[in-house]
């Protein structure tokens, strides 16, 4: 049995908008020992679906359905004292910006002293600090006895991270969610946090969850990667077929945007057109039609389903080309050839139907 | 390419730190920039890399001259821009203009993007002429990849890689002979950052200009840059050609960088060895002795590197580091990934 297990997973907000459906309908799981990386853009609702399973996101406005089933318990429906028990104990998470997940006034080792004494109530104050040190340690700190001590403020961001990291584990979480853990360090310190959250794994057999637009985070430490796109996962493989073997448009186009630092340096980029679309007002049929440069007039009218794709059972992608017209593209994409399916889309100004919609509506008045 | 746009000797760039409120007094200095020198040749793109804190946007910040250095030389262009006021930093402005990080801040919500465009004709006063004004800012939107029919609009009405081309009209306006770019895509997500570097890069080659590009993801930098400088604590590190500094990197700082940056393949992780790092970048305002990287370095040789400071020189290859024992090549061999698509 998976540790974690989503089913059909719907997130959406009510606004003065409009609905906002930030995750519609996602599925995943993940085992003892294993890492997944959520990989997408601002707005592709990777972060929204991983606070749902922490229970952040239960506010008036929130349409939640679906399951979620961590031990095959299913979170949605605990109860808000049943869910802080879990909360910090069997799961936890850290989130991409440490110095406003700490909080300002409370002394370091305080912080994470708490953490522990709240999920250990029978403990001493003075088994807690012990705990909360040894931890501190543990991820790294230098002299973790002093630097209990210390005020948040006091330490750099790459501490803070640590600090945050040494309170989610202290309770040896079973699962880790690390939303962005990396995004505001610079290289040097992102690569001692990766260092830190793949020891973890592998010497606590703790599953991780992380969420990252950075591609190249997830090919260092996920085994399994979700692209999302609009709130749905658009493709879900093994990380080496994510990379080498991708079977979606939008896939293609994250990986032919970045700059490589193994290929030859005049390689061109090949962005993806036209930016992602208002989760209030999805565009019909596939979510990614409007971008992307395969569309065919059928697409905009199917909403396409996460499907096997030939050859791999744990291969899955969204995409209503056909299996094989999508393995030829992308061998052609690989040999720097432009597929003969390519058809010239506008750069962020959306498909040429949508620039010459722009351009019949009147320019807006000034003031 | 050839000769140098600008030239920079010794810069020197300290802030002071004050107590008291009515006899303040100095008691410290943050040392930002501290002895940096380096050539920007025409119609090349100057990389300049390191982490946060390393004076980057600092030097960036300096060359602009959107503020004084303590010490040193600036010839732009033959002049010494150092010290200038007044009539001749405006006319300065004309020709080295910035883009910045955040597409988000550094435009004014409340003007439209045409006014904020045409800008520059106002503060030179150029092309005053009725419609003049509007005709060429909207062919500097079309060169940039706008609609040009959106002249009237606001900038929340755009998304932030609109936003982040009209901060390149607004920086190509005046026809600059040099453009600083500060982070122009960090803020942007990985789908249309491709298309900002496509566009710079496509701009300098139909208009030759000059580039330095302000960088801390160092695969971007190896994309766009011809030569790269590596900062440290307020000091260059390493200097070298692209091809050189990717290939075969002396300066343990450098390689320590480059090792530490993920690569997106999943086969070549596997592979590499990650060099981890020991510790945080020290304070500026009490930068180590001697070698300033020394507290961290993996090679760290007592007695020497933190006794003996490191002057610039070329080593092996043809890369400029200051270093006393620069990586030789097979430490570099299993930590960058880059080692193996070098000749």
């Amino acid at each position: 049995m998976a540790l974690l297990e989503v089913k059909d997973l719907k997130v959406h907000f009510q606004t003065d908008d409009g609905l906002v459906k930030a995750v519609d309908g996602i599925s995943y799981s993940v085992d003892v020992g294993q890492a997944l990386g959520i990989v997408g853009e601002s707005g592709s609702g990777k972060s929204v679906s991983s606070q749902t399973v922490m229970g952040l996101t239960r506010a008036g406005n929130a349409h939640i359905s679906g399951e979620i089933l961590f031990e095959g318990k299913d979170l949605l429906k605990a109860s808000d004292d049943e869910l802080r028990r879990i909360r910090g104990n069997d799961i936890a998470m850290i989130f991409q910006d440490p110095l406003s997940s700490l909080h300002p006034f409370y002394k370091v080792g305080e912080q994470i002293a708490e953490a522990v004494r709240i999920h250990n109530p029978d403990g001493t104050r003075a088994q807690a600090r012990d705990r909360a040190v040894e931890m501190l340690g543990l991820v790294g700190i230098p002299e973790p006895r002093n630097r209990a001590d210390a005020y948040p403020h006091e330490f750099s961001g790459g501490m803070r991270q640590r600090a945050m990291i040494a309170m989610a584990l202290s309770n040896n979480p079973k699962l880790l969610i690390a939303d962005e853990p990396t995004t505001a360090l610079d290289v040097t310190v992102q690569a001692q946090i990766l260092d830190l959250i793949e020891r973890l794994q592998s010497e606590f057999d703790a599953a991780v969850v992380i969420i990252t637009h950075d591609l190249g985070v997830v090919a260092e430490i996920a085994d399994e990667i979700a692209v999302m796109y609009a709130g749905r996962i658009v493709e879900h493989a093994k990380t080496d077929a994510v990379f080498h073997a991708p079977e979606h448009p939008y896939t293609w186009g994250l990986l032919g945007s970045i700059p490589r630092m193994d290929a030859p340096r005049d390689e061109e980029l090949v962005p993806i057109p036209g930016r992602p679309p208002s989760l209030i007002n999805l565009p019909s049929g596939c979510s990614f039609h409007p971008r992307c440069p395969y569309v065919r007039d059928a697409h905009k009218k199917v909403d396409p389903s996460l499907e096997p794709v030939a050859g791999d059972p744990t291969h899955r992608s969204a995409c209503l080309l056909d299996s094989s017209v999508r393995k030829r593209i992308w061998s052609d994409l690989q040999a720097g050839r432009r597929p003969e399916e390519a058809r010239a889309l506008e750069l962020d100004g959306g498909t040429p139907e949508m620039v010459a919609k722009h351009a019949q509506e009147p320019p807006k008045a000034a003031g | 390419m050839g000769d140098a746009l600008v030239e920079v000797r010794d810069l020197v760039k300290h802030f002071p730190i004050t107590k008291g409120v009515v006899l303040r007094k100095q008691v410290g200095a943050v040392q930002a920039v501290d002895g940096v020198s380096f050539d920007v040749l025409r119609g090349e793109t100057l990389g300049v890399v390191g982490e946060s804190g390393c004076g980057k946007s600092t030097t960036a910040r300096l060359l602009c001259r959107l503020m004084g250095p303590t010490s040193g030389s600036i010839q732009f262009d033959g002049r010494e821009i150092a010290g200038i006021k007044g009539a001749d930093l405006k006319a300065l402005r004309r020709e080295m203009q910035m883009i910045f990080q955040d597409p988000y801040s550094s435009l004014n919500p409340r003007k439209t993007v045409g006014t904020i465009i045409s800008e520059p004709f106002v503060i030179h006063g150029m092309h005053d002429g009725k419609g003049e004004r509007k005709k060429i800012v909207q062919e500097l939107m079309d060169t940039v990849g706008l609609n040009p029919e959106h002249f009237n609009r606001y900038p929340h009405e755009f998304s932030g890689g609109q936003r982040q081309r009209i901060g390149v009209a607004r920086a190509l306006a005046l026809k600059p002979k040099l453009i600083i770019a500060d982070e122009p895509v960090s803020a942007l997500d990985v789908s249309i950052q491709a298309q900002i570097l496509n566009l710079l890069r496509e701009l300098q080659a139909a208009m030759g200009l000059t580039l330095i590009f302000i960088a801390h993801d160092l695969s971007v930098v190896r994309h766009m840059c011809d030569r790269v400088a590596v900062m440290y604590l307020g000091k260059i590190v390493e200097f070298a050609t692209s091809e050189e500094l990717y290939a075969h990197p002396r300066h343990p700082y450098t390689g320590a960088l480059m090792s530490a940056v993920p690569v997106a393949d999943p086969r070549l992780a596997a592979q590499k060895k990650r060099q981890i790092l020991v510790g945080d970048v020290p304070s500026p305002t009490n930068p180590p002795p001697a070698c300033r990287f020394h507290t961290r370095c993996p090679k760290f040789v007592a007695g020497k590197c933190d006794v003996d400071y490191p002057e610039l020189a070329v080593k092996e290859g043809g890369n400029i580091a200051a270093c006393h024992f620069p990586l030789t090549d097979p430490e570099i061999a299993g930590a960058v990934p880059t080692a193996k698509v070098s000749r």
